[in-house]
């Protein structure tokens, strides 16, 4: 096993991600303590942690939605401190979101869903031209008889989906997935898994995922790394950590697999 | 890449929360000054595109044409009540004939905006209270700005603008209603014709009193709007959270319609002498 970075992987390219020294507190209490990542260009990276460990809170860090305390992050080689406004909007349509709760607006259908990012950040398009692109990311998500649907007429897993959908439609580079698999029957996991390996293959992306499954981290990622007390513990292959000796690690592993 | 970049956001463990007065009040001091930052922010956007023009025309429709029923019924009912009630009072003094022009006066000076404002603040007020705290609870809101779309443009700003062009709208329709009520009364009591009512019912009414009527009105949309949008904008604690946005939107718009409506009486009576 190695510390919290990418291996210099024949197969995988220049590093899209990269954290230094990241701090981020709220009031008194510290939910990152310094943490370090490096996600390469295709690699998918998951991020396991207890729930409160702080996962989200990393990844909307890196999203721009909260403002770390401390240490320098680099998305895209933008240092993302020093974008304004525009800048990080610009940056923002590189990177796709998968909320945990999918996220989905309820006032609108799912063709309006996915169809809203895009109209509102791309100009002149025709009315066919979204169509066709709202149906390319439908059939992506293996969804598309589902356009005229409200969000409140789907299940959880096709929320899931059509949040994954929406997230594809401006076609980024780096995917961030918070919980993908999170309240979900094992086969619609196992589908969702599916999904996000298809979606690395077909976009290539690189991605982060956030989860506390165990099954998704091993389907899903070419690596994994645990986030304990604010902290990264050392990362590798998911069976280098499921073989690992720290006590940590063992726990939250045992835990999965035997209760 | 440089180090610590972030320093000016830095937070040390020493950073405890500390307190000026006690815990409320300073809550109190800095929801005002939350809200004042928020205001400012409505007019910093509001004059820069992108304008969302088809979302302030669906939100107009939603504020304005799905209103039209409720204030229809309720200024009817005003307008009819309120001449039941002031003839008798009237009839003592021999001055029966005087009622289009009482009426005309209270409803155009007073009852039409407020009314509509007390109205809105309910039905408006608490619904987008409501929207907004809900989309932000289940990070809709998060999901607009992940998707590089600004939510306090898409959401705020439209949904201000149309509650600033819609309510004095359906104020002057509530008057129109309400004395269409106050009509209807009279003509059944004394059998005076619509040009004869409506030429009594105008024949106190300055230009003055018009426009402080709309202008008081404008002044309660944007009331209304802003508030509803501000408590839903910044609700927390989940699904308790989203019920006490809409309440609190509610309560605030009608305190605040009734303050403004004595400040606005104040200067519309002064402007009358001048």
């Amino acid at each position: 096993m190695q510390k919290s970075k990418c291996k210099p992987d024949k197969n995988k390219g220049e590093p899209v991600i990269s954290i230094q020294g990241l701090y981020k507190s709220f009031g008194t209490l510290d939910v990152l303590k310094g943490i370090d990542l490096i996600v390469c260009e295709g690699e998918n990276v998951a991020v396991l942690g207890k729930s409160g460990s702080g996962k989200s809170v990393l990844i909307k860090i890196i999203v721009g939605l909260l403002k770390p305390d401390k240490g320098t992050l680099n998305v895209l080689e933008k240092e993302v401190e020093e974008l304004n406004g525009k800048e990080l909007d610009e940056l923002r349509l590189r990177i796709g979101f998968s909320f945990q709760g999918s996220a989905l607006y309820d006032s609108m259908s799912v063709f309006e869903n996915l169809a809203f990012p895009l109209t509102m950040n791309v100009k002149h398009l025709t009315k066919k031209e979204v169509e066709s692109a709202v149906e390319e990311a439908l059939e992506a998500v293996g969804l598309k008889d589902k356009a005229e649907r409200m969000p409140a007429e789907l299940s959880g897993g096709q929320r899931k989906r059509i949040g994954i959908a929406r997230a594809l439609i401006l076609k980024p580079e780096i995917m961030l997935y918070d919980e993908p698999t999170a309240g979900l029957d094992p086969i619609t996991s196992a589908e969702i898994n599916e999904l996000i390996n298809e979606v690395q293959e077909k976009y290539n992306t690189s991605s982060i995922i956030i989860t506390h499954d165990l099954t998704c981290a091993k389907n899903t990622c070419n690596r994994v790394v645990m986030l304990v007390e604010g902290k990264f513990l050392p990362s590798g292959k998911f069976e280098e950590l499921f073989g690992t000796d720290n006590q940590q690690v063992k726990d939250f592993f045992n835990y999965n697999f035997i209760q | 890449m440089g180090i610590n970049k972030f320093t000016k956001h830095q937070m040390s463990k020493d950073d405890t929360k500390k307190t000026v007065f006690s815990d409320s009040i300073d809550e109190y001091f800095i929801g005002v000054y939350t809200a004042y930052k928020f205001v400012i922010r409505f007019f910093k956007e509001v004059f820069v595109p992108p304008f969302h023009i088809r979302a302030i025309i669906t939100q107009s429709y939603e504020i304005g044409i799905k209103s039209l029923a409720l204030i229809s019924v309720t200024g009817f009912i005003i307008g009819i009540v309120f001449t039941k009630q002031s003839r008798p009072s009237l009839e003592d003094f021999g001055a029966a004939s005087w009622l289009p022009n009482l009426v005309g006066i209270a409803i155009i000076r007073a009852l039409g905006p407020v009314l509509t404002a007390l109205i809105c603040a309910g039905k408006v007020g608490s619904s987008i209270g409501a929207e907004l705290s809900s989309m932000k609870v289940t990070e809709q809101i998060e999901a607009m700005e992940v998707s590089a779309i600004n939510p306090f443009k898409y959401l705020v700003v439209t949904r201000v603008i149309a509650a600033t062009i819609m309510v004095p709208l359906l104020a002057l329709y509530c008057i129109f209603i309400g004395l269409m009520g106050s009509f209807i009364n009279v003509h059944a009591a004394e059998t005076t014709s619509f040009t004869t009512f409506f030429k009594d019912a105008f024949s106190s009414i300055t230009f003055v009193d018009l426009f402080a009527a709309t202008a008081k009105a404008t002044v309660y949309g944007f009331t209304i709007g802003i508030i509803g949008c501000y408590k839903g904008f910044n609700a927390t604690k989940g699904t308790h959270g989203v019920g006490k946005a809409a309440n609190e939107a509610v309560v605030l718009a009608m305190f605040l319609v009734f303050l403004e409506e004595v400040i606005i009486v104040q200067v519309s009576n002064w402007l009358r002498y001048f």
